[in-house]
């Protein structure tokens, strides 16, 4: 264990340590235990690919858990600090320059794990959660199904009740890291002879037992860090549920909170903060305009100030929302608003990029350093607006659960599952 | 929009929405439109004695604020003004009195502090100059020291309220530099010319200088120096002028949501049409967007933070262009009656429109963001 040399701990009045004693130690402990963010590099891999990568991000884990700084917000009894999103936000801020866990961030630690923490069983929390903590697991989400994205709901992937166990057979899609996952939030249909919503129960699945098959998808970018599962027969213990039997939307609709504040940059429940690849870290555009002759050509200024702009609302509105959900002034659903804005922002980050970059976006020598990204992000530019729940599922969120607008028409609603149209 | 008031700012906020309403509501500024001047003294008189003009002056010179924090006061109360599209001298009087304040090291100029926040004068700044964008720093303007005197000659155009302004916060080029003067709209030489504005109640006008000589006891703070005050009194008149915009979009968006429930087309409401519905959840989003860059970065200039500058032109970069966006998405969910001169609409549009323009457009101000950000690349 290597604990911070110089700063001591003062504590406020209600007896947490301050967040400026929190900061200071936290600054000293990780010039001190954390490797320094390499400069770029020419290395073009995409993101999460890498065992690796993985192996690394376990081991960073492990060194922020021993140093005392891993699960800043979680409680302490599974492991965590059990202090304030101020402490966990100049945790952020200090840790800007050194390498940190970034790809156990999502889903792990701001999706699936506070899942487990709101709606675990005790036995769950202290099984899971430590290791989690401690970067010796890795959770994934099974959600999405190769017949639906957005209808969550209307999910197909069978679990059958067989004596103490459960049967699990159908298949599972847009998997984040599931190759790297050791243990996955699958939510599956237990009744189907119910309406769509009450007949789900969620399960916390080993994803390296028998009856799971695991493809890796190939994206436009190269990438592979989306998987499919098929489950065949996979055989869970009845106590591996998440919350009640046929009471899994409760669950998923909190992990589909949890996810919508985590794409949206509003999780108190992160290490560090940034990209998780060189790759898809977005462009520095000032830097790109000087790199390509441009840095005083006035509208690539505009450009370059205007997407500066964008940022710094994107970082005031996070603050705005999370804080009001937090005291109870704004409802949950708005989570969606900042999921909603992070799509805005990007997508006009890519395509500054894009334009600023020119031919440089395209062709070049190889190995170019960062006109040459600008392409491959534009290839996955619509992610920003698909991943972690479409835009249009956000703006009906917002329509009807922010502004109160009737519904869209549902023809499945208050029909049993079984009786529902489906495509073929 | 700052969701977290105090209260004490919260019964400012009632007091001053109580006032607007009783005193000028949509149609009372309609009649204003009629009128050769844009608003009546008498009326700034009162919003003087409610404060108006008194909350960035420290109490030991005559003023006081609702929180301690007088700049974050102002912004709600610009934000209240914002949503009645009232006139009011609020932004050019405030911003003379940050230049004033922020300018101490030169002569004393507290009996105009004094008559500014007791709304007995009101003040403007005379920036903008025939011909030339928003640049504060490079007049064209000239004052040139003669004796105990200074003489200027120019003209300033774009002046707010300059019909109406007892006080011109000039700022003109002297042999040493930028330099700020506060000069009497009466002094002999000044013309005041009224020209159109695209607001009804909000009025500018061209101000010509011809050898207009004053005191040098007329400059604001040094000689040369004008650069700081330039700064903060830019940083002053964005952050009001983004909250009146926010106040703006708020009040135009509840009422056109609450059309969108009344209004029913085949056999429905508006608000059940999801390409309606979607609409309003981008509306919403930027206009949550538009409230929290424009506190940040009143909150930022009210702390003196090194962000303030960058914040201020992230705030006006975005709620400059993403307001007349969604007044005119607004227009066009209310169909025909939104383009009428009898709905309310357009007096909204109106002045979001002035407010993207003034002090700097938003193709400005991201020009200057990439000049700031570049600048602070070289000292690091």
């Amino acid at each position: 264990m290597s604990q911070a040399t110089a700063a001591p701990v003062t504590t406020g009045p209600d007896g947490m340590e301050t967040v400026e004693s929190f900061r200071l130690r936290a600054r000293a402990w990780l010039a001190e235990n954390m490797p320094r963010l390499p400069e770029a590099t020419d290395d073009v891999a995409p993101e999460g690919d890498d065992d690796a990568a993985w192996v690394r991000a376990r081991e960073l884990q492990r060194t922020l858990w021993d140093g005392g700084f891993a699960g800043i917000c979680y409680p302490k009894q599974y492991g965590g600090l059990g202090l304030s999103e101020a402490h966990q936000h100049a945790f952020t801020e200090e840790s800007l320059p050194y390498e940190m866990p970034l790809l156990l961030n999502v889903p792990t630690l701001s999706i699936c794990a506070p899942v487990i923490l709101d709606m675990g069983t005790e036995e769950q929390k202290l099984e899971h959660l430590p290791k989690v903590l401690r970067g010796d697991e890795v959770l994934v989400q099974f959600l999405s199904e190769p017949s639906g994205g957005s209808d969550l709901a209307g999910l197909i992937t069978r679990a059958d009740r067989d004596g103490d166990v459960f049967r699990i057979n159908g298949a599972k899609t847009w998997s984040t890291s599931a190759y790297a996952a050791d243990f996955g939030l699958c939510l599956t249909r237990t009744d189907a002879t119910v309406p769509k919503h009450r007949g789900l129960t969620m399960f916390l699945i080993p994803t390296k037992a028998p009856g799971i098959t695991m493809r890796r998808i190939t994206q436009v970018n190269g990438s592979t860090e989306f998987c499919e599962e098929f489950f065949d027969d996979l055989v869970v213990p009845a106590s591996s549920v998440v919350g009640e039997v046929n009471g899994g939307w409760t669950v998923g609709s909190r992990q589909l909170f949890h996810e919508r504040t985590a794409v949206g940059g509003g999780s108190p429940y992160v290490s560090g903060q940034g990209a998780r690849s060189a790759g898809t870290a977005k462009l520095d555009l000032a830097e790109l305009a000087r790199e390509t002759g441009q840095g005083d050509d006035p509208r690539v200024k505009e450009l370059v100030g205007e997407a500066y702009a964008q940022e710094k609302v994107q970082e005031a509105l996070i603050g705005r929302i999370v804080s009001a959900v937090e005291k109870g002034q704004f409802p949950g659903p708005s989570a969606s608003i900042i999921r909603l804005f992070h799509a805005e922002t990007d997508q006009q980050h890519v395509d500054y990029e894009v334009a600023i970059a020119g031919s440089a976006a395209v062709t070049g020598p190889a190995g170019q350093r960062s006109a040459g990204y600008a392409g491959q992000h534009y290839l996955m530019r619509q992610g920003a607006s698909l991943g972690g729940g479409s835009t249009e599922m956000a703006r009906n969120i917002i329509s009807e659960r922010i502004l109160g607008m009737p519904r869209e028409h549902a023809a499945d609603r208050d029909v049993p599952f079984n009786e529902v149209k489906r495509g073929r | 929009m700052d969701l977290d008031l105090s209260p004490d700012q919260k019964l400012f906020v009632e007091a001053t929405r109580d006032f607007i309403d009783k005193t000028m509501p949509l149609t009372a500024v309609r009649e204003l439109a009629k009128r050769d001047q844009g608003f009546e003294r008498s009326w700034w008189d009162r919003g003087a004695e409610l404060g108006w003009a008194a909350l960035l002056i420290p109490e030991e010179s005559g003023g006081g604020s609702v929180s301690g924090e007088g700049l974050l006061d102002l912004a709600v109360l610009a934000e209240e003004l914002g949503r009645t599209v009232a006139p009011a001298p609020l932004l050019a009087t405030n911003t003379v009195i940050a230049g004033l304040l922020a300018a101490t090291d030169g002569p004393d100029h507290s009996a105009e502090l004094e008559q500014l926040a007791a709304g007995e004068l009101i003040g403007t700044w005379a920036v903008y100059e025939p011909g030339s964008g928003f640049t504060p720093l490079s007049p064209g303007l000239t004052a040139n020291r003669k004796g105990e005197t200074y003489v200027l000659d120019g003209v300033k155009d774009r002046v707010e309220v300059a019909d109406q302004a007892d006080l011109l916060l000039v700022t003109a080029t002297t042999d040493e530099g930028p330099t700020q003067f506060l000069v009497p709209a009466a002094t002999d030489g000044v013309t005041v010319t009224p020209t159109w504005s695209l607001d009804l109640v909000r009025r500018f006008g061209e101000v010509r200088f011809d050898g207009v000589e004053v005191g040098v006891d007329a400059v604001v703070g040094r000689p040369g120096a004008a650069a700081d005050a330039v700064e903060r009194q830019l940083q002053v008149a964005v952050v009001l002028q983004t909250a009146e915009t926010v106040g703006a979009i708020f009040r135009v968006f509840e009422f056109t949501v609450q059309w969108a429930f009344d209004r029913y087309t085949f056999g429905r409401p508006l608000a059940s049409y999801q390409a309606l519905k979607h609409r309003f959840a981008d509306m919403k989003t930027w206009a949550e967007g538009s409230a929290a860059i424009s506190l940040a970065a009143a909150r930022a200039v009210q702390a003196g933070s090194p962000e303030a500058a960058t914040l201020v032109s992230s705030a006006k970069s975005y709620v400059g262009a993403k307001a007349p966006q969604i007044v005119q998405d607004c227009v066009q969910m209310h169909g025909g009656i939104g383009v009428t001169w009898e709905h309310d609409l357009h007096l909204y549009l109106r002045r979001v429109t002035v407010n993207r323009a003034m002090y700097g457009t938003p193709e400005e101000h991201r020009r200057r963001i990439a000049d700031l950000i570049s600048a602070e690349k070289e000292i690091a």
